[in-house]
Protein backbone atom coordinates (compact mmCIF):
# COMPACT_ATOMS: atom_id res chain seq x y z
CA UNK A 1 0.00 0.00 0.00
CA UNK A 2 2.71 2.46 0.85
CA UNK A 3 6.58 1.64 -0.17
CA UNK A 4 9.16 3.85 0.86
CA UNK A 5 12.71 4.14 -0.63
CA UNK A 6 16.16 4.93 0.51
CA UNK A 7 14.18 8.00 2.57
CA UNK A 8 16.43 10.47 4.64
CA UNK A 9 15.56 13.39 6.02
CA UNK A 10 17.67 16.23 7.61
CA UNK A 11 17.11 18.99 9.18
CA UNK A 12 20.33 22.05 8.29
CA UNK A 13 22.96 19.55 9.15
CA UNK A 14 21.09 16.89 11.35
CA UNK A 15 20.28 13.52 9.53
CA UNK A 16 17.14 12.74 11.28
CA UNK A 17 16.47 9.84 9.16
CA UNK A 18 19.09 8.04 7.66
CA UNK A 19 17.86 5.62 4.63
CA UNK A 20 14.90 4.18 5.22
CA UNK A 21 13.33 1.60 3.08
CA UNK A 22 10.03 -0.28 4.20
CA UNK A 23 6.91 -1.32 2.44
CA UNK A 24 3.48 -1.50 4.66
CA UNK A 25 1.12 -3.69 3.05
CA UNK A 26 -3.15 -2.95 3.74
CA UNK A 27 -4.54 -4.52 6.66
CA UNK A 28 -1.37 -3.93 8.41
CA UNK A 29 -0.84 -2.15 11.98
CA UNK A 30 2.64 -0.88 11.94
CA UNK A 31 4.01 0.46 15.38
CA UNK A 32 6.77 2.44 15.32
CA UNK A 33 8.62 2.68 18.42
CA UNK A 34 11.83 3.86 19.49
CA UNK A 35 14.18 6.53 22.15
CA UNK A 36 13.05 10.49 21.74
CA UNK A 37 15.11 11.52 18.66
CA UNK A 38 15.38 8.47 16.64
CA UNK A 39 13.17 10.32 13.71
CA UNK A 40 9.73 7.79 14.21
CA UNK A 41 7.45 11.10 13.99
CA UNK A 42 9.75 12.46 11.38
CA UNK A 43 9.14 9.29 9.60
CA UNK A 44 5.33 9.13 10.16
CA UNK A 45 5.28 13.43 8.76
CA UNK A 46 7.05 12.13 5.60
CA UNK A 47 4.54 9.61 4.86
CA UNK A 48 1.85 12.46 4.18
CA UNK A 49 4.53 14.99 3.54
CA UNK A 50 4.55 17.24 6.19
CA UNK A 51 7.96 16.74 6.34
CA UNK A 52 9.86 17.25 2.69
CA UNK A 53 11.93 14.04 2.60
CA UNK A 54 15.12 15.27 2.12
CA UNK A 55 16.03 12.13 -0.98
CA UNK A 56 14.43 8.76 -1.22
CA UNK A 57 10.47 7.58 -2.54
CA UNK A 58 7.07 7.26 -0.99
CA UNK A 59 4.68 5.45 -3.03
CA UNK A 60 1.28 5.32 -2.28
CA UNK A 61 -1.02 2.65 -3.68
CA UNK A 62 1.29 3.27 -7.03
CA UNK A 63 1.68 7.10 -7.02
CA UNK A 64 4.89 8.55 -6.49
CA UNK A 65 4.41 10.91 -3.80
CA UNK A 66 7.42 12.87 -3.59
CA UNK A 67 7.12 13.25 -7.21
CA UNK A 68 7.05 17.49 -7.42
CA UNK A 69 4.09 16.54 -9.84
CA UNK A 70 1.97 14.89 -8.01
CA UNK A 71 -1.65 16.34 -6.10
CA UNK A 72 -0.83 16.25 -2.83
CA UNK A 73 -3.94 17.47 -1.51
CA UNK A 74 -5.64 14.76 -3.07
CA UNK A 75 -3.09 11.67 -1.60
CA UNK A 76 -3.61 13.66 1.63
CA UNK A 77 -7.69 12.85 1.63
CA UNK A 78 -7.15 9.17 1.43
CA UNK A 79 -4.81 9.44 4.78
CA UNK A 80 -6.22 10.09 7.92
CA UNK A 81 -3.52 11.73 10.84
CA UNK A 82 -3.60 12.02 14.44
CA UNK A 83 -1.81 14.34 16.30
CA UNK A 84 -0.41 13.88 19.95
CA UNK A 85 -1.38 17.18 20.87
CA UNK A 86 -4.99 16.61 18.91
CA UNK A 87 -4.50 20.19 16.61
CA UNK A 88 -8.72 20.46 16.89
CA UNK A 89 -9.77 23.30 15.59
CA UNK A 90 -10.88 25.89 18.88
CA UNK A 91 -12.69 28.58 16.92
CA UNK A 92 -15.22 25.69 15.37
CA UNK A 93 -17.76 23.14 16.88
CA UNK A 94 -16.95 19.66 16.99
CA UNK A 95 -19.21 19.30 14.45
CA UNK A 96 -17.84 21.92 12.55
CA UNK A 97 -14.32 20.31 13.05
CA UNK A 98 -15.40 16.93 11.73
CA UNK A 99 -17.40 18.42 8.87
CA UNK A 100 -15.15 21.08 7.42
CA UNK A 101 -12.89 19.03 5.33
CA UNK A 102 -15.40 16.41 3.53
CA UNK A 103 -17.74 19.72 2.58
CA UNK A 104 -15.14 21.81 1.29
CA UNK A 105 -13.16 19.18 -0.59
CA UNK A 106 -16.60 18.29 -2.15
CA UNK A 107 -16.55 14.42 -1.10
CA UNK A 108 -19.80 15.39 0.91
CA UNK A 109 -22.58 17.75 0.99
CA UNK A 110 -22.91 19.70 4.28
CA UNK A 111 -26.27 17.51 4.90
CA UNK A 112 -24.08 13.96 4.39
CA UNK A 113 -21.58 15.21 6.13
CA UNK A 114 -23.28 16.06 9.35
CA UNK A 115 -24.81 12.61 8.85
CA UNK A 116 -21.79 11.27 9.09
CA UNK A 117 -20.44 13.21 11.67
CA UNK A 118 -23.54 11.91 14.07
CA UNK A 119 -22.95 8.23 12.78
CA UNK A 120 -19.10 8.66 14.05
CA UNK A 121 -19.77 10.75 16.92
CA UNK A 122 -22.05 7.75 18.23
CA UNK A 123 -19.59 5.47 17.53
CA UNK A 124 -16.99 6.89 20.01
CA UNK A 125 -20.22 7.95 22.01
CA UNK A 126 -19.44 11.76 22.08
CA UNK A 127 -22.72 12.39 20.56
CA UNK A 128 -24.02 14.87 22.62
CA UNK A 129 -20.76 16.96 22.70
CA UNK A 130 -21.42 17.90 18.51
CA UNK A 131 -22.35 21.45 19.31
CA UNK A 132 -19.63 22.22 21.95
CA UNK A 133 -16.11 23.42 21.54
CA UNK A 134 -12.84 21.85 21.72
CA UNK A 135 -12.04 24.13 24.81
CA UNK A 136 -15.05 22.42 26.73
CA UNK A 137 -13.51 19.23 26.50
CA UNK A 138 -10.74 16.69 28.39
CA UNK A 139 -7.86 15.41 26.55
CA UNK A 140 -9.05 11.89 25.82
CA UNK A 141 -12.38 13.45 24.32
CA UNK A 142 -10.47 15.51 22.32
CA UNK A 143 -8.27 13.18 20.75
CA UNK A 144 -11.37 10.56 20.46
CA UNK A 145 -12.95 13.35 18.08
CA UNK A 146 -9.59 14.22 16.58
CA UNK A 147 -9.77 10.32 15.21
CA UNK A 148 -12.78 10.99 14.23
CA UNK A 149 -12.20 14.38 12.06
CA UNK A 150 -9.39 12.12 10.42
CA UNK A 151 -12.01 9.35 9.46
CA UNK A 152 -14.84 11.62 8.32
CA UNK A 153 -12.35 11.55 5.05
CA UNK A 154 -13.08 8.02 4.83
CA UNK A 155 -9.09 7.63 4.38
CA UNK A 156 -7.64 4.60 3.96
CA UNK A 157 -4.45 4.70 5.89
CA UNK A 158 -4.80 6.58 9.37
CA UNK A 159 -1.17 7.67 10.51
CA UNK A 160 -0.92 8.10 14.42
CA UNK A 161 1.99 10.25 15.97
CA UNK A 162 1.96 9.45 19.42
CA UNK A 163 -1.68 9.81 19.85
CA UNK A 164 -1.92 9.31 23.83
CA UNK A 165 1.65 10.95 24.98
CA UNK A 166 -0.18 14.39 25.72
CA UNK A 167 -3.25 12.40 27.49
CA UNK A 168 -3.35 12.18 31.46
CA UNK A 169 -3.13 8.65 32.77
CA UNK A 170 -6.43 7.95 32.92
CA UNK A 171 -7.55 9.12 29.44
CA UNK A 172 -5.19 7.36 27.64
CA UNK A 173 -7.78 3.77 27.91
CA UNK A 174 -10.93 5.61 25.67
CA UNK A 175 -8.18 6.65 23.20
CA UNK A 176 -6.78 3.22 22.72
CA UNK A 177 -10.34 1.42 22.85
CA UNK A 178 -10.88 3.38 19.91
CA UNK A 179 -8.38 2.74 18.13
CA UNK A 180 -8.41 -0.72 18.92
CA UNK A 181 -11.98 -0.88 17.51
CA UNK A 182 -10.50 0.95 14.21
CA UNK A 183 -7.99 -1.90 14.07
CA UNK A 184 -10.80 -4.55 14.10
CA UNK A 185 -12.50 -3.15 11.48
CA UNK A 186 -9.26 -3.63 9.23
CA UNK A 187 -7.58 0.09 8.69
CA UNK A 188 -4.28 0.08 7.59
CA UNK A 189 -2.28 1.96 10.65
CA UNK A 190 0.60 3.26 11.53
CA UNK A 191 1.08 4.18 14.72
CA UNK A 192 3.79 5.87 16.45
CA UNK A 193 3.65 5.17 20.18
CA UNK A 194 5.06 4.55 23.66
CA UNK A 195 2.10 2.22 25.01
CA UNK A 196 3.93 -0.92 24.52
CA UNK A 197 1.10 -2.59 25.94
CA UNK A 198 -0.44 -1.22 22.94
CA UNK A 199 1.99 -2.71 20.45
CA UNK A 200 1.70 -6.56 21.72
CA UNK A 201 -2.20 -6.71 21.05
CA UNK A 202 -3.18 -4.44 18.66
CA UNK A 203 0.13 -4.48 16.19
CA UNK A 204 0.60 -6.90 13.38
CA UNK A 205 4.23 -5.36 13.32
CA UNK A 206 6.41 -3.61 15.54
CA UNK A 207 9.32 -1.52 13.81
CA UNK A 208 11.82 0.11 16.54
CA UNK A 209 13.85 2.89 15.30
CA UNK A 210 17.36 4.05 16.57
CA UNK A 211 19.30 6.89 14.76
CA UNK A 212 17.38 7.66 11.94
CA UNK A 213 17.82 3.86 10.82
CA UNK A 214 14.93 1.02 11.36
CA UNK A 215 16.96 -1.13 13.57
CA UNK A 216 14.77 -4.10 14.11
CA UNK A 217 11.50 -5.03 13.47
CA UNK A 218 9.38 -8.65 13.74
CA UNK A 219 6.05 -9.54 15.02
CA UNK A 220 4.98 -8.15 18.50
CA UNK A 221 4.98 -11.39 20.50
CA UNK A 222 8.20 -12.70 19.01
CA UNK A 223 9.50 -8.96 18.87
CA UNK A 224 8.99 -8.51 22.88
CA UNK A 225 9.94 -12.35 23.59
CA UNK A 226 13.22 -12.11 21.77
CA UNK A 227 14.46 -8.91 21.11
CA UNK A 228 18.23 -9.28 18.76
CA UNK A 229 19.74 -5.99 19.03
CA UNK A 230 21.38 -4.76 22.06
CA UNK A 231 20.06 -1.59 21.63
CA UNK A 232 16.60 -3.18 21.56
CA UNK A 233 16.78 -4.84 24.82
CA UNK A 234 18.76 -1.67 26.42
CA UNK A 235 15.44 0.05 25.31
CA UNK A 236 12.85 -2.17 26.15
CA UNK A 237 14.12 -3.01 29.60
CA UNK A 238 13.97 0.79 30.86
CA UNK A 239 10.41 1.09 29.25
CA UNK A 240 8.92 -2.50 30.05
CA UNK B 1 -30.18 85.63 21.88
CA UNK B 2 -29.32 86.00 25.29
CA UNK B 3 -26.16 84.27 25.09
CA UNK B 4 -24.85 86.69 22.36
CA UNK B 5 -25.96 89.64 24.43
CA UNK B 6 -23.62 88.36 27.22
CA UNK B 7 -20.94 87.77 25.08
CA UNK B 8 -20.80 91.07 23.75
CA UNK B 9 -21.51 92.87 27.03
CA UNK B 10 -18.82 90.86 29.04
CA UNK B 11 -15.95 90.82 26.02
CA UNK B 12 -16.07 94.36 26.26
CA UNK B 13 -15.75 94.46 29.50
CA UNK B 14 -12.72 91.80 29.21
CA UNK B 15 -9.67 94.47 29.30
CA UNK B 16 -11.00 96.41 32.54
CA UNK B 17 -10.13 93.22 34.94
CA UNK B 18 -13.76 93.80 36.82
CA UNK B 19 -15.32 90.13 35.46
CA UNK B 20 -15.22 86.89 37.65
CA UNK B 21 -13.47 84.18 36.40
CA UNK B 22 -16.94 82.56 35.01
CA UNK B 23 -17.30 85.58 32.94
CA UNK B 24 -14.28 85.08 31.58
CA UNK B 25 -14.74 81.52 30.97
CA UNK B 26 -18.07 82.07 29.23
CA UNK B 27 -16.44 84.96 27.16
CA UNK B 28 -13.51 82.74 25.48
CA UNK B 29 -15.84 79.58 25.65
CA UNK B 30 -18.39 81.04 22.97
CA UNK B 31 -15.42 82.84 21.38
CA UNK B 32 -13.94 79.37 20.36
CA UNK B 33 -17.72 77.49 19.84
CA UNK B 34 -20.17 79.77 19.29
CA UNK B 35 -19.43 82.65 17.85
CA UNK B 36 -20.29 82.87 14.02
CA UNK B 37 -21.69 79.52 14.02
CA UNK B 38 -18.22 78.06 14.65
CA UNK B 39 -18.98 74.95 16.21
CA UNK B 40 -20.28 73.84 12.50
CA UNK B 41 -16.66 74.39 12.15
CA UNK B 42 -15.61 72.08 14.04
CA UNK B 43 -18.25 69.33 13.40
CA UNK B 44 -17.00 69.68 9.38
CA UNK B 45 -13.37 68.86 11.31
CA UNK B 46 -14.60 66.10 13.01
CA UNK B 47 -16.54 64.73 9.62
CA UNK B 48 -13.12 65.33 7.71
CA UNK B 49 -11.60 63.17 10.21
CA UNK B 50 -13.71 60.28 10.35
CA UNK B 51 -14.14 60.23 6.62
CA UNK B 52 -10.46 60.65 6.31
CA UNK B 53 -9.74 57.28 9.31
CA UNK B 54 -12.62 55.80 7.31
CA UNK B 55 -10.69 55.67 4.08
CA UNK B 56 -7.24 54.99 5.52
CA UNK B 57 -8.92 52.03 7.30
CA UNK B 58 -9.92 50.37 4.37
CA UNK B 59 -6.74 51.28 1.98
CA UNK B 60 -4.67 49.78 5.19
CA UNK B 61 -6.41 46.57 5.58
CA UNK B 62 -6.57 46.08 2.16
CA UNK B 63 -3.16 46.50 1.61
CA UNK B 64 -1.97 44.62 5.09
CA UNK B 65 -3.88 41.71 4.28
CA UNK B 66 -2.14 41.37 1.12
CA UNK B 67 1.14 42.16 2.09
CA UNK B 68 1.16 39.90 5.06
CA UNK B 69 -0.48 36.78 3.09
CA UNK B 70 1.73 37.11 0.42
CA UNK B 71 5.06 37.36 2.61
CA UNK B 72 3.98 34.62 4.84
CA UNK B 73 3.13 32.36 1.77
CA UNK B 74 6.49 33.15 0.70
CA UNK B 75 7.97 31.93 3.98
CA UNK B 76 5.74 28.77 4.32
CA UNK B 77 6.35 27.37 0.63
CA UNK B 78 7.56 24.19 0.77
CA UNK B 79 11.45 23.86 0.40
CA UNK B 80 12.55 23.32 -3.08
CA UNK B 81 9.61 24.93 -4.76
CA UNK B 82 9.92 28.56 -4.76
CA UNK B 83 7.92 30.24 -7.04
CA UNK B 84 10.09 33.64 -8.93
CA UNK B 85 6.87 35.57 -8.54
CA UNK B 86 6.18 35.07 -5.03
CA UNK B 87 9.67 36.26 -4.19
CA UNK B 88 9.54 39.36 -6.39
CA UNK B 89 6.04 40.09 -4.45
CA UNK B 90 7.75 39.11 -1.76
CA UNK B 91 10.86 41.48 -2.36
CA UNK B 92 8.82 44.39 -2.99
CA UNK B 93 6.35 44.26 -0.39
CA UNK B 94 9.48 43.90 2.37
CA UNK B 95 11.04 47.22 0.50
CA UNK B 96 7.53 48.95 0.98
CA UNK B 97 7.06 47.80 4.54
CA UNK B 98 10.70 48.98 5.22
CA UNK B 99 10.43 52.25 3.62
CA UNK B 100 7.08 53.21 5.36
CA UNK B 101 8.34 51.91 8.99
CA UNK B 102 11.76 53.69 8.70
CA UNK B 103 10.78 57.31 8.62
CA UNK B 104 8.32 59.25 10.09
CA UNK B 105 4.85 59.93 9.21
CA UNK B 106 5.17 63.34 9.27
CA UNK B 107 7.38 63.45 6.49
CA UNK B 108 5.45 60.88 4.76
CA UNK B 109 3.06 63.46 4.26
CA UNK B 110 5.12 66.13 3.65
CA UNK B 111 6.08 64.22 0.42
CA UNK B 112 3.33 63.11 -0.78
CA UNK B 113 1.83 66.55 -0.24
CA UNK B 114 4.18 68.64 -1.61
CA UNK B 115 6.37 66.48 -3.72
CA UNK B 116 4.43 63.50 -5.45
CA UNK B 117 0.70 65.34 -5.63
CA UNK B 118 2.22 69.25 -5.20
CA UNK B 119 -0.30 69.82 -8.15
CA UNK B 120 -3.40 68.46 -6.50
CA UNK B 121 -5.67 70.48 -4.12
CA UNK B 122 -7.54 67.52 -3.13
CA UNK B 123 -5.12 68.36 0.15
CA UNK B 124 -7.84 65.48 2.11
CA UNK B 125 -7.74 62.68 -0.22
CA UNK B 126 -3.72 62.60 -0.34
CA UNK B 127 -4.32 63.04 3.26
CA UNK B 128 -5.91 59.90 3.48
CA UNK B 129 -4.26 57.91 0.73
CA UNK B 130 -0.91 58.69 2.65
CA UNK B 131 -2.12 57.79 5.90
CA UNK B 132 -3.60 54.62 4.13
CA UNK B 133 -0.37 53.43 3.15
CA UNK B 134 1.33 54.15 6.02
CA UNK B 135 -1.06 52.64 8.16
CA UNK B 136 -1.10 48.89 5.31
CA UNK B 137 2.34 48.39 6.22
CA UNK B 138 1.68 48.79 10.25
CA UNK B 139 -1.03 46.40 9.82
CA UNK B 140 0.93 44.00 7.54
CA UNK B 141 3.02 43.90 10.38
CA UNK B 142 0.58 43.18 12.95
CA UNK B 143 -1.51 40.25 10.57
CA UNK B 144 1.72 38.66 10.01
CA UNK B 145 3.10 38.66 13.23
CA UNK B 146 -1.00 37.02 13.86
CA UNK B 147 0.02 34.48 11.01
CA UNK B 148 2.98 33.34 12.31
CA UNK B 149 2.36 32.88 15.96
CA UNK B 150 -0.63 30.55 15.77
CA UNK B 151 0.40 27.10 16.57
CA UNK B 152 1.56 25.10 13.24
CA UNK B 153 0.12 22.77 14.21
CA UNK B 154 -3.41 24.19 12.95
CA UNK B 155 -2.18 24.54 9.79
CA UNK B 156 -0.27 20.69 9.49
CA UNK B 157 -3.67 19.44 10.87
CA UNK B 158 -6.00 21.37 7.70
CA UNK B 159 -2.97 20.05 5.29
CA UNK B 160 -3.50 16.67 6.49
CA UNK B 161 -6.95 16.58 5.78
CA UNK B 162 -6.68 17.15 2.51
CA UNK B 163 -7.42 21.05 2.43
CA UNK B 164 -5.25 23.01 0.28
CA UNK B 165 -2.99 26.07 1.80
CA UNK B 166 -5.38 28.84 0.03
CA UNK B 167 -8.49 26.85 1.95
CA UNK B 168 -6.61 26.23 5.16
CA UNK B 169 -5.91 29.93 5.65
CA UNK B 170 -9.46 30.72 5.41
CA UNK B 171 -10.84 28.64 7.17
CA UNK B 172 -8.67 27.53 9.94
CA UNK B 173 -5.83 30.05 10.30
CA UNK B 174 -7.11 33.42 9.38
CA UNK B 175 -10.01 33.34 11.75
CA UNK B 176 -7.56 32.28 14.32
CA UNK B 177 -5.42 34.64 14.16
CA UNK B 178 -7.62 37.69 13.57
CA UNK B 179 -8.69 37.21 16.95
CA UNK B 180 -5.83 37.04 18.56
CA UNK B 181 -4.78 40.20 16.62
CA UNK B 182 -7.83 42.23 17.34
CA UNK B 183 -6.48 44.04 20.10
CA UNK B 184 -3.23 45.45 18.66
CA UNK B 185 -5.44 45.69 15.42
CA UNK B 186 -7.51 48.18 17.68
CA UNK B 187 -4.22 50.28 18.57
CA UNK B 188 -3.23 50.49 15.08
CA UNK B 189 -6.65 51.74 14.32
CA UNK B 190 -6.59 54.02 17.43
CA UNK B 191 -3.01 55.88 16.55
CA UNK B 192 -4.47 56.05 12.74
CA UNK B 193 -7.28 58.23 13.94
CA UNK B 194 -4.99 60.59 15.85
CA UNK B 195 -2.32 60.65 13.48
CA UNK B 196 -5.17 62.48 11.19
CA UNK B 197 -4.43 65.61 12.79
CA UNK B 198 -1.27 65.69 11.10
CA UNK B 199 -2.96 66.13 6.93
CA UNK B 200 -3.62 69.35 8.11
CA UNK B 201 0.15 70.55 7.70
CA UNK B 202 -0.48 69.97 3.95
CA UNK B 203 -4.10 71.35 4.41
CA UNK B 204 -5.61 68.95 4.75
CA UNK B 205 -9.65 70.51 6.14
CA UNK B 206 -9.69 68.18 9.20
CA UNK B 207 -10.57 69.11 13.29
CA UNK B 208 -7.38 70.42 14.34
CA UNK B 209 -7.18 72.65 10.90
CA UNK B 210 -10.42 74.05 12.02
CA UNK B 211 -9.26 74.63 15.65
CA UNK B 212 -6.33 76.40 14.19
CA UNK B 213 -8.79 78.67 11.94
CA UNK B 214 -10.56 79.42 15.05
CA UNK B 215 -7.09 80.44 17.09
CA UNK B 216 -6.22 82.82 13.48
CA UNK B 217 -9.45 84.63 14.23
CA UNK B 218 -9.75 85.04 18.00
CA UNK B 219 -5.99 84.71 18.83
CA UNK B 220 -7.07 82.47 21.84
CA UNK B 221 -5.58 79.22 22.11
CA UNK B 222 -6.69 76.88 24.63
CA UNK B 223 -10.37 76.57 23.96
CA UNK B 224 -10.10 75.28 20.42
CA UNK B 225 -7.38 72.85 21.28
CA UNK B 226 -8.48 71.48 24.63
CA UNK B 227 -12.03 70.99 22.87
CA UNK B 228 -10.26 69.43 19.94
CA UNK B 229 -8.67 66.82 22.11
CA UNK B 230 -11.65 66.36 24.32
CA UNK B 231 -13.36 65.03 20.72
CA UNK B 232 -10.89 62.75 20.08
CA UNK B 233 -10.63 61.40 23.27
CA UNK B 234 -14.57 60.89 22.78
CA UNK B 235 -14.38 59.33 19.12
CA UNK B 236 -11.47 56.90 20.54
CA UNK B 237 -13.53 56.11 23.70
CA UNK B 238 -16.50 55.49 21.49
CA UNK B 239 -13.85 53.05 19.21
CA UNK B 240 -12.56 51.29 22.13
CA UNK B 241 -16.40 50.30 23.28
CA UNK B 242 -16.91 49.00 20.32
CA UNK B 243 -13.70 47.13 19.91
CA UNK B 244 -14.56 45.42 23.05
CA UNK B 245 -17.91 44.49 21.77
CA UNK B 246 -16.56 42.62 19.07
CA UNK B 247 -13.87 40.78 21.42
CA UNK B 248 -16.47 39.63 23.69
CA UNK B 249 -18.42 38.37 20.72
CA UNK B 250 -15.20 36.47 19.46
CA UNK B 251 -14.42 34.95 22.78
CA UNK B 252 -17.67 32.85 22.11
CA UNK B 253 -15.43 29.96 21.29
CA UNK B 254 -13.32 30.28 24.63
CA UNK B 255 -16.34 29.32 27.19
CA UNK B 256 -15.56 25.87 28.76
Amino acid sequence: MIDVKDLTKSFGKHLVLNGISEHIHPGEKVVVIGPSGSGKSTFLRCLNLLEEPTSGTITFQGQEITDPKADINAIRRQMGMVFQHFNLFPNMTIRKNITLAPVQTKLMSQAEADEAASALLRRVGLEEKADAYPAQLSGGQKQRIAIVRALAMKPKLMLFDEPTSALDPEMVGEVLEVMKELAQEGMTMVVVTHEMGFAREVGTRVLFMDAGKILEQDEPQAFFAHPKEQRTIEFLSKVL
Amino acid sequence: MDLAYHYELWRSMMSSGDLDWWQVFFVRFYQAFLENGRWQQYLRGVGTTLYVTAMALCLGVVLGVLVAVIRTAHDQQRPGRRNFLLGLADLVCRVYVTIIRGTPMMVQILIMGMVIFSSSRNFTMVGALTLGINSGAYVAEIIRGGLMSLDPGQMEAGRSLGLNYIQTMRFIVIPQAFKAILPSLGNEFIVLLKDTSMISVIGGQELIKAARDVINRTYDAMFPLIGSAVIYLILVLIFTWLQGRLERRLRQSDRR
